[in-house]
């Protein structure tokens, strides 16, 4: 009970923020120059005034502002994200359609990278100063340096087009039509290039905190009286300095799992993977209303969902955060 | 491997000499850019939609790349002596993919009632039409109110795709759920749209061609990354880039690798045409001068050669060499900077900045409005480069919030289907991006356009366009820059992909694959 109810507050406030964040993308997206209507009569390659006004009134671009403005939010608080006139299909299910292979891809490099830049992290910071922690710094950092785009379309080129291990494109094989596991083996063979490349960056990022981290906390006092008591080095290194070291990299894992739906765009558009970040890039395009907003709006409730269990995280690696509170 | 590949090269041109038997069988894996929004064709006319619901979907007539008329649906027709009734005879036991008979009552309800009220290009054209009637199932009669010259242009699919009856007829249209999954009488029948990834169109078993189609199944693949889609088809992940699916510069690339080839043909309907929107309306653009000058100050063969890779044709004015009733009896615009200045010395230009918003189309578009930046500002012309997404472009050309303005338009086969539109007054609204859009007002001509599109006589048609071409081709009201060309790239062991002057887009029946 002591656990839930600070979560309870947080939630309510979380709610307000939800209808904000609401509201506020509600404007962005107004502000920006043109609307759904235009984009389609510009792409229909002739228009007239009678097609416009026909769109206009299908869209309820014809009401006034504040009426759009209001009934989108009475919408929203009824959980309708609408319907998406330029794909013919509500908004839930394009956004349900998508939202799979987005958290496919983005929790393997999550996981991954997590994981990996961790385990670096601390085997770099226990060798400090030698020839693999400098090989394992300068990787990160090459890591951490490279523009996602460029990386993607470098692996595509090495491990597709010239060594021909793995599929460049796409989600599975298409018209292949596997079932069972023959589908999960196809599935994770197209994982693994977008994977690695979206994961790479964070792991340099978890590696590179993890080890400047550890190292500071190996410099404190208690970690000299666990070794005045004799323990041994990969003992006070997992109970003390890692148990301490850690939480700076759970807040950025925080930040990063955040991002889980609306951060791979960039992969997404060079693999063809078809996720939800193109669903939002491409509907922003379009001014499709109703879709980038719904998309905006599951991206914010993840970030603060995220926000949340972040803080639930923090108690359970320092309990001392949840008998302050 | 190498040595294999080489016998089988001789092989294959001891026997090029006899005619390729068609093998019936096989998958296209084509690239469709970007996804459509839709593929009901009588709701979307964009570019993606009608390549894809082209195979679906077809029209009464089909165009040769000359745009002379064949046989589609329609298996004959005939034109009264006053040019006012046109008679098509539908072909027999055409069914739609759901099963039920196509019939003269789904050609007279796709025309009249549906696509009156969801296409506005057609919507302009049956302004001519006073009935259209369907005496038996298999006779269609378009009674005219006056003669119009193009109306024999119009019945290509993407223009007026026939629409099942019995699925829209007493219906709101736009949010039929059948537009989920299509039904026409084409050549494909729709399967799986995988949102994101691919749409699967399967043979239509019941097709009414004896033999058509010889694919078993076509996929359209969405690939959103332009050097993706490159690799793609490196790799052997699709083998059709439909025009304008590359880049230009990995164009050349891609087609000097073994086993590809590449057509520029199959785009002769559409001619697309690309030029720059001048405002006549207010700032240095509304001067003459100042467009002759524009015009002389291009290097429009350098645009050609560098930015298009030599793919294309310099423009001589309105009309593109392909469409019907071309002239290039016209003042000529070589790159003559000298004489720019001049004429900018005559009209007192005074350095003023004017705008220029380019095509937000991606690297080629970018680089093409640099290229005339830089001969604009060789003359003293003060050019600011105005970059915005697609939604901002056309918001700010139908508004008219611009000096100069890339676009390009498909031109229909017929001056008066695709180019009148862009220069009379009547056409001067504000709200689309397609019409005269620089506001070019010449009433003489306005009478000529209009005249010249209801003369049933070609002769007599073509002395009228010429005249309007010669006069027009002075005023510049907007920069003619290029005839574009978008090749068609494909492995060359697919065969009769594009048979007809609509290309792609009139579905690939005839296409086959050699095993």
């Amino acid at each position: 009970m002591a656990v839930l109810v600070p979560v309870l507050g947080r939630l309510a406030k979380a709610l307000l923020t939800l209808l904000a964040i609401a509201v506020l993308n509600f404007f962005l997206i107004h502000a920006a120059p043109g609307d759904p209507a235009v984009v389609l009569a510009g792409e229909a390659g002739a228009a007239d005034e009678q097609m416009i006004a026909q769109l206009r009134e299908r869209f309820g671009l014809d009401q006034p502002f504040h009426v759009q403005l209001g009934s989108y939010v009475w919408n929203i608080v009824q959980l309708d994200f609408g319907y998406s006139f330029r794909q013919g299909a509500p908004v839930l299910d394009l956004i349900l359609d998508r939202l799979p292979a987005t958290l496919i891809l983005t929790l393997t490099a999550f996981v991954i990278s997590l994981t990996l830049g961790i385990i670096l992290g601390v085997a770099a910071s226990a060798r400090v100063g030698k020839a693999s922690d400098s090989l394992l710094t300068t990787l990160a950092l090459l890591f951490y340096a490279t523009p996602l785009y460029w990386a993607a379309l470098m692996a595509v080129l090495v491990f597709s087009v010239e060594l021909g291990w793995l599929p460049g494109f796409g989600y599975e094989t298409v018209g292949a039509n596997y079932t069972g596991l023959a589908r999960v083996w196809d599935v994770i063979k197209h994982l693994i290039l977008p994977a690695s490349t979206l994961g790479l960056f964070f792991m340099a990022v978890y590696m590179r905190m993890t080890r400047a981290s550890m190292l500071e906390v190996s410099q404190m006092d208690f970690v000299k009286t666990a070794r005045a008591k004799g323990l041994s080095g990969p003992v006070i290194r997992r109970r003390h300095i890692l148990r301490n070291a850690i939480l700076p990299v759970v807040t950025l894992a925080g930040l990063q799992a955040g991002q889980l739906v609306g951060g791979a765009v960039l992969t997404e558009t060079v693999f063809a993977w078809p996720g939800i970040g193109r669903l939002m890039f491409e509907s922003l395009a379009a001014r499709d209303y109703n879709t980038i907003l719904g998309v905006f709006l599951v991206s914010a409730a993840m970030v603060i969902v995220f926000n949340i269990l972040t803080d639930l995280v923090y108690r359970l690696v320092d309990p001392r955060i949840g008998a302050r509170a | 491997m190498k040595h294999l590949k080489a016998t089988t090269f001789l092989i294959a041109a001891a026997f090029a000499g006899q005619a390729l038997a068609q093998e019936a069988g096989g998958r296209l894996d084509i690239v469709v850019q970007p996804e459509p929004p839709g593929l009901m064709l009588g709701l979307v006319q964009n570019g993606p939609t009608q390549l894809v619901a082209g195979d679906i979907y077809e029209g009464l007539l089909r165009y040769t790349t000359d745009l002379e008329p064949e046989p589609g649906l329609a298996k004959s027709w005939g034109i009264s002596e006053d040019g006012l009734t046109y008679t098509f005879h539908l072909n027999e036991g055409v069914k739609w993919h759901d099963g039920e008979d196509f019939t003269a009552e789904d050609v007279v309800f796709s025309a009249d009632v549906f696509l009156r009220e969801t296409h506005a290009r057609l919507r302009a054209s049956l302004a001519y039409v006073d009935t259209i009637t369907a005496p038996d199932d298999l006779t269609v009669v378009f009674q005219l109110k006056e003669p119009f010259g193009p109306f024999i242009s119009v019945f290509e699919v993407g223009t007026m795709p026939m629409i099942p009856k019995h699925i829209y007829e007493g219906t709101d249209y736009a949010t039929n759920e059948m537009n989920a999954t299509p039904i026409g009488t084409g050549p494909f029948k729709f399967d799986k749209w995988e949102k994101g990834s691919f749409i699967h169109l399967v043979k239509n078993e019941d097709y009414y061609v004896e033999g058509l189609p010889h694919l078993d199944e076509v996929y359209y693949r969405v690939i959103p990354d332009a050097a993706s889609r490159a690799v793609a088809f490196e790799t052997g992940e699709v083998d059709v880039l439909p025009g304008g699916s590359v880049e230009n510069w990995d164009v050349a690339r891609l087609t000097g690798m073994d086993g590809v080839c590449s057509t520029g043909s199959g785009w002769e309907f559409f001619a697309p045409l690309a030029w720059m929107w001048l405002n006549n309306r207010e700032g240095p653009t509304s001067d003459v001068r100042f467009r002759q000058a524009i015009m002389y100050a291009m290097d429009r063969e350098f645009v050609r050669d560098v930015v298009w890779n030599g793919f294309g044709k310099v423009p001589t004015g309105p009309v593109a060499s392909a469409t019907n009733f071309y002239s290039d009896d016209v003042t000529p615009y070589p790159h003559d900077p000298d004489k720019a200045k001049a004429l900018l010395d005559e009209m007192g230009y005074s350095g003023e900045t004017v705008r220029l918003l380019p095509l937000p189309y991606g690297e080629t578009w970018q680089r093409w409005a640099e290229a005339v930046r830089q001969n604009l500002s060789e003359v003293g012309i003060n050019v600011e480069i105005d970059s915005t997404d697609v939604a901002g472009w056309n918001e700010k050309t139908s508004q008219w919030d611009y000096d100069m303005a890339f676009t390009y338009l498909y031109q229909y086969g017929d001056p008066a289907l695709g180019v009148s539109r862009n220069y009379t007054a009547d056409r001067i609204q504000k709200g689309s991006p397609w019409n005269n859009v620089e506001g070019y007002e010449n009433s003489e001509l306005d009478a000529k356009w209009a005249a010249a599109a209801t003369m049933t006589d070609a002769a007599e048609r073509q002395a009228a366009y010429d005249e309007i071409q010669r006069e027009i081709v002075d005023d510049v009201p907007v920069a003619w820059l290029l005839e574009l060309e978008f090749p068609t790239i494909y492995r060359c062991n697919v065969h009769d992909l594009v048979t007809t002057g609509i290309g792609l887009n009139d579905g690939i029946r005839n296409a086959w694959i050699e095993q």
